[in-house]
């Protein structure tokens, strides 16, 4: 620790690597069942010492330094799953909004899965479904009855899912070239 | 990330820390902060008047060493709870001697008194206020003793918000000696005791909010 400090990036890195596999076993200890919580916990240990590195005091056992760090970081995560266990519903929403990763993700997986679609029917699923239009609107700006809209809209979904569930087993159970059966 | 890569990464960005880097970080903002309470003390109240023949009396300089001997004790709790794990007790035991030994002064003046200036020498003629600008005193003082603990880690962020109060409350209690012109040790023991133990108090509340990390 004293190399690290003084900026040997080797030293510090071997040390790194060691200080994890015992901040592993301490927090998979505590934890229990909960293993990706223990990962997330030794990598913002990890972080935090870096972050924090400055208040090892050279003449103090270094595992003792390491621990009370550890300590601290396993209080919080008690303190942060407690809370998410007590926030009201109506609150909720605020929690959700902070993560901006998931639903940029989900829009991503929407995408993709549209795009397997004939086009036409993704744009129509994307209008009434994503885009909030009634099937009456979304008809008129393509040239299609509402109930041909409501139809390709159902098919659509219906092939969707489909899809999600056959993705890894069967691959594409087509279901294309629909969009031609205009049923009133 | 997996942990190995965040390793990596960790040890790809790091810089030296220089030796007593806890210690300059507290000293260089306190001295900023000290700075702001002088100016506000200047502003605000002035300088007592009589403070040249003030300086040949003993209490003078007896509320500088009690004043500075409460932020020197501060100080040294500050950076004992600014590590993992520190508990600040011997910093906080000082601070406690300190205020014991004027205490005991206190108290050979208050009974070696005649009974009729007793009063007097516990309540001067400021004893409302005293705390109070003790406390307005610290208050850049004690930003300055909580930012520095931000850089640090507390474990306790409760007590190390206390001991940022009891070292600016000290130091703020200092520059407050500048104007006030009380002369009586009881009076010292009590009301700047008690303008130390607000700044304290209002650590605690301000380093449970802002020290976490």
């Amino acid at each position: 620790m004293l190399d690290a400090l003084a900026g040997d990036a080797r030293a510090y890195s071997s040390l790194l690597a060691e200080l994890s596999r015992n901040l592993r076993a301490y927090y998979a200890r505590r934890l229990g069942s909960a293993a990706e919580d223990c990962e997330d916990l030794v990598q913002d240990t990890l972080i935090a010492m870096h972050r924090r590195r400055a208040s090892y005091d050279p003449n103090q056992p270094l595992t003792a330094w390491v621990y009370a760090i550890a300590r601290y970081r396993l209080i919080d995560h008690y303190r942060r799953s407690r809370l998410r266990q007590t926030v009201p519903l109506e609150d909720a929403g605020a929690l959700f909004a902070a993560d901006e990763a998931e639903p940029a993700m989900a829009k991503r997986d929407v995408a993709h899965l549209l795009n397997a679609l004939p086009t036409a029917r993704a744009a129509l699923i994307r209008k009434t479904k994503i885009e909030g239009m009634t099937a009456a609107e979304a008809g008129e700006s393509v040239g299609l009855s509402e109930g041909a809209v409501k139809v390709n809209v159902h098919r659509g979904l219906k092939s969707l899912a489909a899809k999600v569930q056959a993705q890894a087993t069967t691959g594409e159970t087509a279901n294309t070239a629909d969009l031609g059966d205009k049923t009133p | 990330m997996n942990t190995e890569d965040l390793i990596d990464d960790l040890a790809g960005r790091l810089d030296p820390i220089p030796p007593l880097w806890m210690e300059r970080r507290l000293a260089g903002l306190t001295l900023i902060g000290l700075l702001l309470s002088v100016a506000l003390m200047l502003a605000w109240l002035g300088v007592r008047p009589d403070i040249a023949a003030a300086s040949l009396t003993g209490m003078f300089w007896m509320k500088f060493a009690y004043t500075l001997g409460l932020g020197a004790a501060g100080a040294w709790a500050v950076l004992a709870l600014g590590r993992p794990g520190g508990n600040g007790t011997r910093a906080f035991s000082m601070a406690t001697a300190v205020v014991a030994v004027l205490a005991g002064i206190a108290l050979v003046r208050y009974i070696s008194a005649p009974a009729e200036a007793r009063h007097h020498l516990m309540m001067g003629h400021s004893s409302m206020i005293c705390p109070q600008y003790i406390a307005t005193i610290s208050l850049p003082v004690l930003g300055a003793t909580l930012w520095a603990l931000r850089g640090m880690a507390p474990t306790r962020p409760a007590l190390a918000g206390a001991a940022a109060g009891l070292m600016a409350g000290g130091v703020g209690a200092f520059v407050y000696a500048f104007f006030c012109n009380e002369n009586a040790a009881p009076f010292v023991a009590i009301w700047y005791t008690v303008g130390v133990a607000i700044s304290g108090l209002v650590g605690a509340v301000l380093g449970r909010l802002t020290l976490r990390w």
